[in-house]
């Protein structure tokens, strides 16, 4: 018995027209969510959905790509797309940033800059900034189509009330050129800075919600916030401890049940290249070539 | 502005749900500074009329039109979907009989009130939160209860936090749909003094509707009576109250209980 041939990354090519219409007219209208045709996926909602088709609409022979799930390219959402791709589509897969043309991503927008001709997917859970505040989808839309965006700075108002500063850390909303008040999805953020003025190209896809909005290339994005309470993206006292990286987003790692741990870089890849080139963070565990690099810390 | 000219024109607005009627061929004026009672009893149209000229529910026939800040009239039923909800979030207020539909009620009394100031697009938090903090004050409700959500709050206590989100943007006009409806006495007459007082400070003009008679009489200067959709009788308030000519009226006034 063989087994069943798919059409060229899984969707017809119908599907796949449908949903790039979808996504050029989200390119013209950044931020604003266009409805589309969302198809069942061989995997369950909440698992990108919507990315793996924004991925496989625009995937042609010749990509490369990349998948990353909270910046971790070994991690099993992102195993288990990147091979589900190999096989539909069998294209080529990398894990490194740079040589990569398509990125789909779960939570994390890569250390490594973007360049022009990468385009970077993301999987959405909840593509509506507002809908924590406003549960009606007609009056939502109404509101984006007047932009009345005050609710926004309530969620703003009520964070700082509670907590005496702006205490939303992921899915923080920004607003796209100056109109649409945008759902980052999940990302942290820390990564909000990178959506601003990047080179690549931005899709967003949400499969369960069936929407799919767009950042073009040098789209200005703007994090709201109030004029005494501005926006902070987080900061993190110490480097990461495999590889001495400042200024990257660390996730934190238990080591032993007695208060032990270890900050790490999130983003997997560019965590593995630094360590290539010889940069030791304090719990790299080897000793360092001290010409390696002045800004390498001694080891234990 | 003139006050000499009405800012509020109804005009034979007529709202049919089919062969019945809501209200049928209602005209009035509401003068800048005034509060005007819709009274009647349940069934007579008084929330479908308020609806209609308040752009909530697009009537039939006949217009409403509204003296804008800038002095010229504008029939609301011609201003853009923008307009007329920059209108109602502006300068315009609305008090719903129940708290619950015109507060959110999941986020805090600081945040209710400063929703509007947001809305404009103030964006610095200390001035929203002192705003706030003031207008909570005016309301009599603590300062210290500025970061507690409204289902925490007594009914009297919501419905006053609900005026003062109404009124945080300096609106020229207030629709009021029952608002001492489902309190008790006492806190009755609480609120009806502190809405007194407010309408007078701030020269509010005032469409309340009303059943009761007594808070028609306590805050209305002119008063119309409907009945099965239609003005059976309007005039002033004491006049209409102490010397009702119409039937309706006449029962109306002879039900009130004597304590």
């Amino acid at each position: 018995m063989t087994a069943a041939t798919y059409n060229f990354a899984y969707l017809d090519e119908q599907t796949k027209r449908m949903i790039r219409r979808a996504i050029l007219k989200g390119i013209a209208i950044p931020g604003y969510q266009v409805p589309f045709a969302s198809r069942e996926m061989p995997m369950p909602y909440g698992w990108g959905t919507g990315g793996v088709q924004v991925t496989a609409a625009i995937l042609g022979p010749d990509d490369v790509l990349k998948v990353i799930d909270q910046g971790a390219d070994d991690t099993t959402n992102a195993v288990s797309i990147r091979k589900f791709f190999q096989r539909v589509a069998g294209i080529e897969t990398t894990t490194n940033t740079a040589d990569a043309t398509i990125i789909q991503t779960r939570h994390r927008i890569p250390e490594t800059p973007l360049q022009e001709g990468q385009v970077l997917v993301y999987q959405v859970p909840i593509p509506e900034p507002l809908r924590f505040l406003e549960p009606r989808e007609t009056e939502t839309r109404k509101m984006h189509a007047l932009e009345e965006y005050g609710l926004m700075h309530v969620k703003l108002y009520e964070d700082i009330a509670r907590n005496g500063h702006i205490a939303t850390t992921y899915a923080y909303p920004v607003k796209v050129e100056g109109r649409y008040v945008m759902d980052p999805s999940p990302t942290p953020k820390f990564d909000n800075p990178k959506m601003h003025m990047s080179e690549a190209l931005q899709l967003f896809g949400a499969g369960r919600e069936k929407r799919i909005y767009a950042l073009p290339p040098h789209t200005d994005v703007v994090s709201l916030d109030f004029e005494d309470h501005p926006f902070e993206v987080q900061r993190f006292d110490r480097p990461c401890a495999l590889c001495g990286a400042e200024q990257v987003y660390l996730d934190e790692v238990v080591l032993d049940d007695r208060g032990g741990r270890m900050f790490v870089c999130s983003d997997s890849d560019h965590c593995e290249t630094r360590q290539a080139e010889g940069f030791r963070g304090e719990l790299a565990g080897e000793k360092l070539d001290a010409s390696t690099s002045d800004r390498t810390e001694e080891v234990i | 502005m003139d006050r000499d000219l009405p800012l509020l024109s109804v005009r034979s607005v007529t709202k049919s749900y089919g062969a019945r009627i809501g209200c049928a061929d209602v005209s009035f004026d509401v003068w800048p500074g005034e509060v005007v009672a819709i009274v009647g009893e349940s069934g007579s149209g008084k929330t479908t009329l308020l609806n209609c000229i308040s752009t909530r529910l697009e009537p039939t026939a006949g217009t409403v039109s509204y003296r804008m800040r800038d002095g010229e009239m504008r029939d609301l039923y011609r201003l853009g979907e923008a307009e007329r909800r920059f209108l109602l979030r502006t300068d315009w207020g609305f008090v719903h009989q129940n708290p619950a539909d015109g507060l959110r009620m999941t986020v805090s009394a600081g945040a209710n009130v400063g929703e509007r100031l947001m809305a404009v697009g103030q964006r610095h938090y200390g001035n929203i939160r002192a705003t706030a903090t003031d207008w909570l004050g005016r309301v009599e409700i603590g300062a210290d209860r500025i970061d507690d959500q409204p289902r925490s709050f007594s009914g009297g206590m919501r419905q006053r936090l609900q005026i003062a989100r109404n009124l945080v943007t300096a609106p020229r006009l207030v629709f009021m749909d029952e608002p001492t409806g489902g309190l008790d006495v006492s806190v009755q007459a609480r609120l009806l003094d502190l809405l007194r007082g407010l309408v007078h400070d701030l020269g509010l003009a005032v469409i309340i509707v009303t059943h009761d008679l007594a808070v028609a009489r306590l805050l209305s200067h002119r008063m119309i009576v409907m009945k099965d959709g239609r003005v059976v009788e309007h005039g002033l308030t004491d006049r209409l109250l102490d010397d009702p000519q119409a039937p309706y009226t006449q029962l109306l006034v002879s039900s009130i209980l004597q304590v």
